[in-house]
């Protein structure tokens, strides 16, 4: 196996083996996407946490995810131009910008990442878990597209437990009405033995993800969980879970983790290996898409790796033992919907962001807010000082925005993070956190 | 029959709605030891539930415009909506301090996050997140409904320390049944003779039954529709207009007299939507709990809080709530970074369009406190809606 740094991309930009073969994997499922009306595939849009990828793949869907389209386009620096599109169209600007750039992308004419038409979906599978926004955004779609639109509602971890009433209420769901329309679309009979046997594949998959994870414990990390963390999770969050191709992806990734842990070596960046680790860090919060590259640049260029994040938990909370169980299908899939980041209440969260500034010996807490992502950010400033309090380690507080480039302000965010890094600095020499 | 003039009724109704110690809940619970008080937010919650319990249901609508907000602003971004803050204001402030419990219902995610974060702020309160089904059929959202609610009547009978029988139950659905009849002929009355219930004298009226027993407001309301019915006040060259996105975050009063003053009639509008969220009565025999779910799935207000399933059946709520009263036009009046209503809004204004209906929309806040703009734009609406009618 090719572990070492491989070569410079276009752009002078060092990725390592994992994040090349990434690449590929999600281009292949673009390719498969665009293609779809000459292959005849159907197509299932849905979104990342709750998202049933086994269960479309009973169907012979190819999944669709809006959320990662409107990443792609806040990569490649497009989604600043979908938003102001979408706004021209009468959406407002106080709202999320995933829909935006969405909604513009389509107006604009769909283009996708590999420069084809993105296919209209056959299917809508609403799957409303977590963010109330995922529920309008696809009545805006359905107002367009006038397809079947399939609703699943994930009740809300609001006491920090999952209630029989739930798992029943989305097993209901998924019987009466997810499948039997699924069915319906496809054309497909719905086997729950080709069900199972996803569900054996995911779980496979997920234990080297957690694995993978949690080598962030080690000094140093030999990843970053963040940005590097992003690239880590693709494929199970999007349309690989449930595959071979990420039991082998998360197996060739583990692999090269596990040889840059052997050699005591960090992160690999876009400007090459991390030359030592500073600061460990928790973030709280998504990332920015539009200027991803200088903001990860805001941080190891000081030395900062992060070593555990709560966004590597949107698709799925595998960290915490949770693991698609082919032994009970349905109620699988009710309990990973249930348990997404999320779906989780602020005290579980407060509880999971001081359990990682534990375990993994971090500096202390991040919180990047979203300011166009209430689900995540309504209630950070309490989380903050929680968690701060809880664990004696300085928190600090950046604002930016998902794909809207008007909200990234490099100067704001970069004075930030230089403070919090003094501050972390005063913290071990024993003076107390600045005002 | 009340003696009182409809002014007097209004003038009493504005000094509950002015008072953010919430004097009357709170002589009410100290009027009988042992009484409890539980506070619910926007939109929805099966009031009757606590009612049954011999508690008294408290809506919990924010600050309005005259709270200064100290601490909540601490809480929350610039881009959040002000509601959760200064709902903030009001519990650290100890505004709420008699409150034995909250009720966060399912609206956004916003008041969701707000239901943990009250957790963390006053542990020794009763707080619960209450989830409702966004499936209408009764097998599936149904069950999950029953779930819930019996879950919350669980949770109500540990803090009212006795039983709640179905008995109670039915009871319970009969007052506020009375209720909903009462607070719907108002909004006839509205509807039929605007002049004489003018909307800013109405959302009073309605507030001060998030403040006061049921039985108690029941009758006001009773009094004011007699009390305006009777009097006699001049018809203005107003246009009729429906007010819609306000069912969270209220407006301040302000708002609604500045609307009037620019000459619009509010025909009807969703203001304190728990009010008439369920349309006709509940029944009151059988299974009480089953009941007040079938309701709520089948005969309950549309809102963009709620997923609607049927695509042609979205927005249509707007263009009956137009024919039913005569409405010449439609204001979408949406809380800033209120993601329900702002996401709802272009469905709903195309809509319109293809009935052809027009409207305008704007953004407030509780506090807004600048007028103008507002009256400007709501007084060029209604000469353009003049002059189309003219045409």
């Amino acid at each position: 196996m090719n572990t070492k740094i491989l070569k410079a991309q276009p752009a002078d930009v060092l990725k390592d083996a994992s994040m090349i073969k990434q690449k590929e994997m999600m281009a292949k499922h673009y390719d498969r996407l665009t293609n779809a009306p000459t292959s005849g595939a159907k197509v299932a849009s849905t979104f990342v946490p709750g998202n049933l990828n086994e269960l479309i793949m009973c169907f012979d869907l190819v999944n669709n995810l809006p959320e990662v389209n409107a990443i792609q386009s806040g990569l490649r620096k497009q989604s600043g131009a979908y938003i102001m599109e979408a706004e021209r169209a009468g959406h407002s600007e106080d709202v999320c910008t995933y829909v935006k750039s969405d909604i513009g992308m389509m107006l604009k004419g769909n283009i996708g990442p590999n420069g084809k038409k993105l296919p209209n979906p056959d299917v809508l599978l609403l799957s409303y878990t977590g963010c109330f926004t995922f529920l309008k955004w696809f009545e805006l779609l359905r107002e367009q597209y006038k397809c079947p639109t399939i609703f699943l509602q994930t009740p809300y971890m609001a006491d920090g437990k999952v209630t029989p009433n739930m798992i029943q209420y989305m097993v209901k769901q998924l019987k009466d009405t997810v499948i039997p329309t699924l069915e319906e679309v496809s054309g497909v009979k719905f086997d729950i033995d080709r069900l199972r046997e996803y569900l054996k594949k995911s779980a496979q998959a997920e234990d080297d993800l957690v694995y993978i994870l949690q080598t962030g414990k080690n000094k140093p990390s030999p990843i970053d969980a963040y940005f590097g963390g992003i690239y880590y999770i693709g494929p199970i969050f999007g349309a690989f879970r449930g595959t071979d191709d990420a039991i082998d992806y998360y197996r060739f990734l583990r692999e090269e983790v596990d040889e840059r842990l052997a050699k005591g070596l960090g992160p690999v960046t876009p400007d090459g290996p991390m030359a030592e680790e500073k600061y460990r860090l928790v973030v709280e919060g998504p990332p920015n898409y539009t200027s991803f590259r200088q903001f990860w640049k805001m941080f190891y260029d000081e030395g900062a790796t992060v070593v555990a994040s709560s966004y590597t938990k949107v698709g799925g909370t595998y960290d915490y033992g949770f693991r698609h169980d082919p032994d009970k299908p349905l109620e699988s899939l009710a309990e990973y919907c249930l348990g997404v980041y999320t779906n989780r209440s602020l005290p579980m969260r407060i509880d999971m962001l001081t359990d990682y500034i534990k375990e993994y010996e971090a500096d202390g807490l991040l919180i990047n807010s979203i300011k166009s992502c209430n689900s995540f950010s309504a209630g950070q400033l309490l989380i903050m000082r929680e968690v701060e309090k809880r664990t004696g380690k300085p928190a600090a507080f950046i604002e930016t925005d998902l794909v809207d480039p008007r909200y990234f302000s490099a100067a704001n965010v970069k004075n930030r993070l230089e403070s919090y890094f003094q501050m972390v600095e005063q913290k071990r020499s024993g003076k107390g956190v600045a005002a | 029959m009340s003696t009182q003039t409809a002014s007097q009724i209004v003038a009493r109704c504005e000094a509950l709605y002015d008072d953010l110690r919430f004097s009357a809940a709170r002589d009410w619970k100290e009027a009988e030891p042992g009484r409890k008080v539980i506070a619910y937010m926007p939109v929805y919650i099966p009031r009757e539930l606590i009612h049954a319990a011999g508690m008294l249901p408290l809506g919990i609508m924010g600050g309005g415009d005259s709270l200064e907000v100290i601490h909540g602003d601490a809480y929350y971004q610039s881009y959040i909506c002000r509601i959760p803050r200064s709902t903030i204001e009001l519990g650290v402030s100890g505004r709420l301090d008699f409150v034995d419990g909250m009720l966060f219902p399912s609206i956004c995610d916003v008041i969701r996050n707000l239901s943990g974060m009250w957790k963390m702020l006053f542990p020794d309160v009763y707080v619960k997140y209450f989830d409702v089904p966004q499936t209408y059929i009764d097998e599936i959202g149904g069950t999950f409904y029953t779930g819930e609610m019996r879950e919350l009547l669980h949770d109500l009978e540990k803090i009212a320390g006795r039983k709640i029988t179905d008995d109670d139950i039915r009871a319970s659905i009969e007052v506020y049944n009375e209720n909903r009849k009462v607070v719907n002929e108002l909004y006839a009355l509205r509807a039929q003779a605007p002049w004489k219930a003018p909307a800013s004298e109405a959302y009073l009226v309605l507030r001060a039954g998030l403040l006061l027993p049921v039985e108690e407001h029941t009758q006001l309301v009773r009094d004011y529709v007699a009390a305006a019915s009777a009097e006699e006040r001049p018809i203005k060259d107003n246009s009729r207009v429906i007010l819609t996105g306000m069912f969270c975050e209220q407006p301040p009063l302000n708002l609604i007299k500045s609307l009037e003053l620019s000459g619009c009639y509010i025909v009807d509008d969703d203001f304190v939507l728990i009010s008439r969220w369920l349309l006709g009565d509940v029944p009151t025999d059988g299974d009480p709990v089953h009941n007040l779910s079938q309701a709520f799935l089948h005969k309950a207000m549309s809102t963009a809080a709620k997923y609607e399933p049927d695509q042609e059946e979205k927005g249509q709520f707007l263009v009956r709530a137009v024919r039913d009263t005569g409405a010449e036009g439609v204001i979408f009046a949406s809380t800033s970074f209120c993601d329900p209503a702002l996401l709802d809004r272009p469905i709903l204004q195309n809509v319109l369009k293809r009935a052809d209906i027009p409207f305008i929309a704007f953004k407030y806040a509780e506090n807004s406190g600048q007028m103008q703009p507002i009256r400007e734009q709501a007084g060029t609406f209604v000469d353009s809606i003049k002059l189309w009618s003219a045409a």
